[in-house]
């Protein structure tokens, strides 16, 4: 055994940098991956079809590629098509955002589907519109549906902001490639940043639980 | 105050209803009985549009529901419903149950919706859960809630789809009183259920549906005591 974990010391506050990125990405790519998420899941619904249609679309292709390719399409690719270079910190964002609406809107849709029928008969029979209906009584019963699978989806989220390093992005696994390369010794910075990473979904899913039960105080 | 002409649904190839003509006067209280998949709550819920007819007319106060014009949500409002499965809002306390669609859809003050709805929960006895949730209450007293909020918006009309079937039964009569109450008020009501003491005691007239007809109607000791129709004897000697 060759372990030397003092070495990372002169680089601890390169981790913390990138931690600090890597919870930055992720957070703008939630919220994107929310709103994307919110229209398609309901679209997904709509009795348009082709709203339907489209949104359905959507969800297949992004489910249905690698999320490294395609991060490389809106890094490498984009600028063929645009003709200006797009820079990794939006490029990142952007590809892991509109991936995460691809998943959120499934776990949307599952959410308002499973809102028992009665709920919007009875909000409509009262005279309200379907819009009123969704907001004030499908979706708030929906959200909290959503709240364990929307967990997961941001905790996958979190550990694949990790693949905006192949465009050169600077976040948490970044900072263990550059110490590592330094310290010509990998194993104490990839596993450092394996421990950022441990502690940041630890803090979330506690986070997520405190949400959970404050939520549950009407069942 | 509701006429319906040979009001036809179909679900897909499935003809639930084959052509319901009737006519509910103001101040009257109809109870509709007819074995299971007769087409009664389908034909319930078409008087509000929660099933779009497959053609016919609906009239509610001379409005033509079948007409694109009519705005349903604004019809709504004078129609109240009540369902089996009573289908509060789970994630709202009592009072919010009540006052959301005074507040939201007819833009009432929340103190204004506050103050109908305290009557309203005094009314059918449940002022003192106010703010508990729905899932703290029992059937019976989820059903009155049920019914409260319905008339929060002061429907002309109430419409109610076998509101104690899903009750265990020592929680049946609280829910009856209510009704039977709001009946002696003189509210125009269209019943779906098989409680006889209710349709004896306040119900005006008993119509009999089955396989989407109405086979036989007429006033309730008539039906309970001379019915007419073979189909009508052999149910009524079930349920009996």
């Amino acid at each position: 055994m060759n372990l030397d974990f003092s070495i990372i010391k002169p680089y601890f506050n390169l981790f913390l940098v990138g931690a600090f990125v890597t919870v930055k990405i992720t957070a703008l790519a939630v919220l994107m991956g929310i709103v994307i998420g919110l229209f398609v899941g309901m679209g997904k619904l709509s009795h348009f079809w082709p709203i339907r249609i489209l949104c359905g679309a959507y969800v297949e292709v992004i489910r249905g590629t690698p999320l490294l390719v395609q991060i490389f399409i809106f890094y490498f690719g984009l600028p063929q098509i645009l003709g200006v270079n797009i820079p990794e910190y939006p490029a990142a964002v952007m590809a892991l955002g509109i991936n995460s609406g691809g998943y959120v809107a499934e776990i949307i849709r599952g959410g308002i589907l499973a809102v028992e029928k009665g709920q919007m008969e009875a909000a409509r029979s009262l005279g309200m519109s379907h819009n009123q209906a969704m907001r004030y009584i499908i979706l708030p019963q929906a959200f909290k549906k959503m709240i364990p699978p929307l967990g997961n989806e941001f905790v996958t989220l979190l550990k694949n902001s990790s693949l905006a390093t192949t465009i050169g992005f600077s976040e948490l696994t970044r900072a263990g490639q550059i110490v590592a390369g330094n310290t010509y010794k990998p194993f104490e910075p990839y596993f450092t940043v394996a421990a950022f990473y441990l502690v940041m979904t630890l803090g979330f899913s506690r986070l997520l639980g405190i949400l959970e039960r404050r939520l549950a105080v009407s069942d | 105050m509701i006429e319906v002409r040979e009001l036809q649904k179909n679900f897909g190839r499935l003809e639930v209803l084959k052509g319901i003509t009737n006519k509910v006067e103001r101040g009257e209280v109809v109870v509709v009985i007819g074995p299971s998949g007769s087409g009664k709550s389908t034909f319930l819920r078409c008087l509000n549009l929660l099933e779009k007819p497959t053609s016919g007319e609906v009239y509610i106060e001379g409005k033509n529901l079948m007409d694109p014009k009519t705005d349903v949500n604004k019809l709504r409002q004078d129609v109240g419903m009540v369902f089996q499965h009573f289908n509060l809002f789970p994630h709202k306390r009592v009072i919010e149950n009540i006052t959301l669609a005074p507040m939201k859809v007819k833009g009432e003050s929340p103190q204004e919706a506050r103050e109908r709805a305290m009557q309203l929960l005094n009314r059918v006895g449940l002022a003192d859960k106010a703010q508990s949730y729905p899932a703290q209450l029992s059937g019976g007293q989820k059903q009155r809630v049920a019914i409260a909020r319905a008339l929060a918006m002061n429907p002309k009309i109430m419409l109610f789809d076998e509101p104690t079937s899903a009750l265990d039964p020592e929680m049946i009569k609280e829910v009856l009183d209510v009704m039977k109450d709001l009946a002696r008020d003189g509210m125009t009501m269209v019943v779906v259920t098989h409680e006889m003491g209710f349709a004896r005691e306040v119900g005006h007239r008993v119509i009999f549906m089955d396989e989407g007809k109405i086979l036989e109607e007429g006033k309730p000791e008539d039906i309970y005591n001379r019915p007419q129709h073979p189909r009508t004897k052999d149910f009524l000697s079930k349920i009996l």
